[in-house]
């Protein structure tokens, strides 16, 4: 995964002043700026009251089914003043972030997440699930919006479609040596490296859409109304276990491509992304 | 670039301090918009959006998935009240429900209080479906009941009825349990007054001995120890106007579909 990087070799004609007007990464269109914020927001609040509503059960199962009586493939909790994560039965200790922490003011809480993780920061369930439901309607509507837009105003074609070259093992090899050495470049004329194709490619046309498709398949209405949604991940547990998995692989993504934009050229990067040119 | 070095260094900074102020104000902010009534009202579009899409998917008949004798899980855990405090109850329980009447009045032409014997006796219907509690947990288990349109036939509902009140024998924090359901639910063809659960007599974790079943909705909506049901015009004028006891006291949405 792979945040928005151009180029940083100033010998690549690419960054040369007279070409950065037409330089892509630059100067993205307002359909794509406007949903990346948009989309940003409706993220962290998804994430956020998602963190609450998980806190309502702490626990994670696989198949149909799962409740307190049933084993757990992931479980937080607490036991005396001990925070813990369960995986597959193994502890480890987590006290002071998971299962236990204390309050600003110092009283010791046992919850899964805590509060300064959580929309709202104080346990309540039906808060988080409105806040959740609402901002999934605009996540879900602006994800449709910026596929069709991006589909017809070529964006997809001219900025993230890997070209047959980009396939070779021994190109993609080379892009992340490249990377681990905090080289960043994209070929002349290019928009993004493979790495970062394949990293907006898998975000935006399989994960997203996975955490719609998993939400769906945990309502029992959307579940009678279509039942695949629930049945295509194994069933109504396993589709939670799926959404709380994805939208930490979301966390990750976003955590990388922060860190890469601000070892790149932050100012840059970001003006691309909100004026969206490059002066 | 070698110029522009020490200013972008700075500012790499300054974004990482802005990245961590923005943080912290983003949950202050949240929480004081999380009391803004205004606020509230807007995220509530969402319970709408959520209830016009999944009716119009739903349609009326669309049935809630069930399930083969092999998928039953270990139990159907009890969750809110395990043991109703009620002395009332506490008698009725003692004596096997023996006693146990379930009224059903309001906008109804033949008000009628149905002893358990004669809803045990009527035509039984038996469903494996999966519950889902709104917390994330789900179970599977069968549950066997009279369906609640052969209760509402036989009391001739009004047609100015549209919604069905569940006054229940529990009684929590901050009252007596209730629920409400319309008539799309009320007349679906897998909601039941259920009284046994794989087949066993209701325990009273479950809700003995009379529970309601609306399948496609959330757990919190399955009104237990169900004692009376009230056909009404709007369910906004019984308690605190909710629909439900969880609906008054938390804000739950009353539409739980999702």
């Amino acid at each position: 995964m792979t945040g928005m990087i151009a180029t940083m070799d100033p010998a690549d004609p690419v960054s040369s002043p007279a070409k950065a007007a037409e330089d892509p990464a630059h100067s993205h269109a307002l359909t794509t700026r406007l949903w990346h914020w948009i989309n940003l927001v409706c993220l962290v609040t998804l994430f956020m009251s998602g963190l609450m509503i998980f806190n309502a059960h702490p626990r994670l199962y696989w198949g149909e089914y799962g409740n307190r009586d049933e084993p757990a493939w992931l479980a937080i909790g607490a036991q005396g003043a001990q925070g813990y994560l369960a995986i597959s039965g193994q502890r480890i200790d987590t006290t002071g972030v998971l299962g236990r922490y204390r309050d600003p003011d110092g009283t010791p809480r046992n919850r899964a997440f805590p509060g300064w993780a959580t929309v709202p920061t104080d346990y309540n369930l039906a808060d988080a699930r409105h806040w959740h439901f609402f901002f999934a309607w605009i996540f879900s509507f602006g994800l449709l919006a910026f596929m069709v837009r991006s589909l017809f105003n070529g964006h997809i074609r001219k900025m993230i479609a890997m070209r047959r070259a980009e396939w070779r093992p021994q190109h993609l090899w080379s892009t992340v040596v490249d990377h681990v050495r905090l080289k960043f470049h994209s070929a002349p004329g290019e928009a993004y490296n493979p790495l970062q194709k394949l990293s907006y490619i898998a975000v935006i046309f399989i994960a997203l859409p996975l955490m719609i498709v998993t939400g769906l398949a945990m309502s029992p209405g959307a579940d009678a109304a279509l039942h695949w949604p629930s049945m295509l991940f194994g069933g109504r547990q396993s589709a939670r276990s799926l959404h709380f998995i994805i939208a930490f692989g979301l966390l990750g993504f976003l955590l990388v491509h922060v860190l890469l934009v601000l070892l790149h050229r932050p100012l840059t990067l970001l003006r691309g992304m909100t004026i969206g040119a490059r002066r | 670039m070698t110029d522009k070095a020490p200013s972008s260094i700075l500012t790499r900074r300054a974004l990482v301090g802005s990245l961590g102020l923005a943080a912290g104000g983003l949950l202050t902010g949240c929480d004081a918009l999380n009391a803004n009534p205004g606020w509230r009202e807007t995220l509530r579009l969402a319970e709408t959006g959520n209830m016009v899409v999944q009716r119009a998917m739903l349609g009326r008949e669309a049935l809630a998935r069930e399930y083969a004798p092999r998928d039953i899980g270990r139990s159907v855990p009890a969750n809110g009240t395990r043991i109703p405090a009620d002395s009332d109850y506490t008698r009725q329980a003692a004596t096997g429900f023996a006693d146990w009447t379930l009224a059903i009045d309001g906008l109804v032409e033949k008000p009628t209080r149905f002893a358990l014997g004669q809803i045990r006796s009527m035509p039984r219907q038996t469903q494996i479906t999966r519950h889902d509690c709104v917390e994330g947990w789900s179970a599977i288990g069968q549950w066997t009941g009279v369906n609640l349109s052969v209760l509402l036939d036989t009391v001739a509902v009004k047609p100015s009825a549209r919604y069905l009140v569940f006054h229940c024998a529990d009684t929590l924090r901050a009252g007596p349990y209730y629920e409400s359901i319309d008539m799309i639910d009320a007349r679906h063809p897998q909601t039941m007054m259920a009284w046994a659960l794989n087949g066993e007599l209701l325990p009273i974790g479950n809700g003995a001995p009379l529970r309601l079943r609306v399948e496609r909705q959330l757990g919190y909506k399955h009104a237990k120890y169900v004692r009376r049901i009230e056909a009404v015009a709007d369910y906004r004028l019984s308690y605190g106007g909710g629909g439900g006891y969880w609906e008054d006291a938390a804000d739950y949405e009353w539409y739980a579909g999702i």
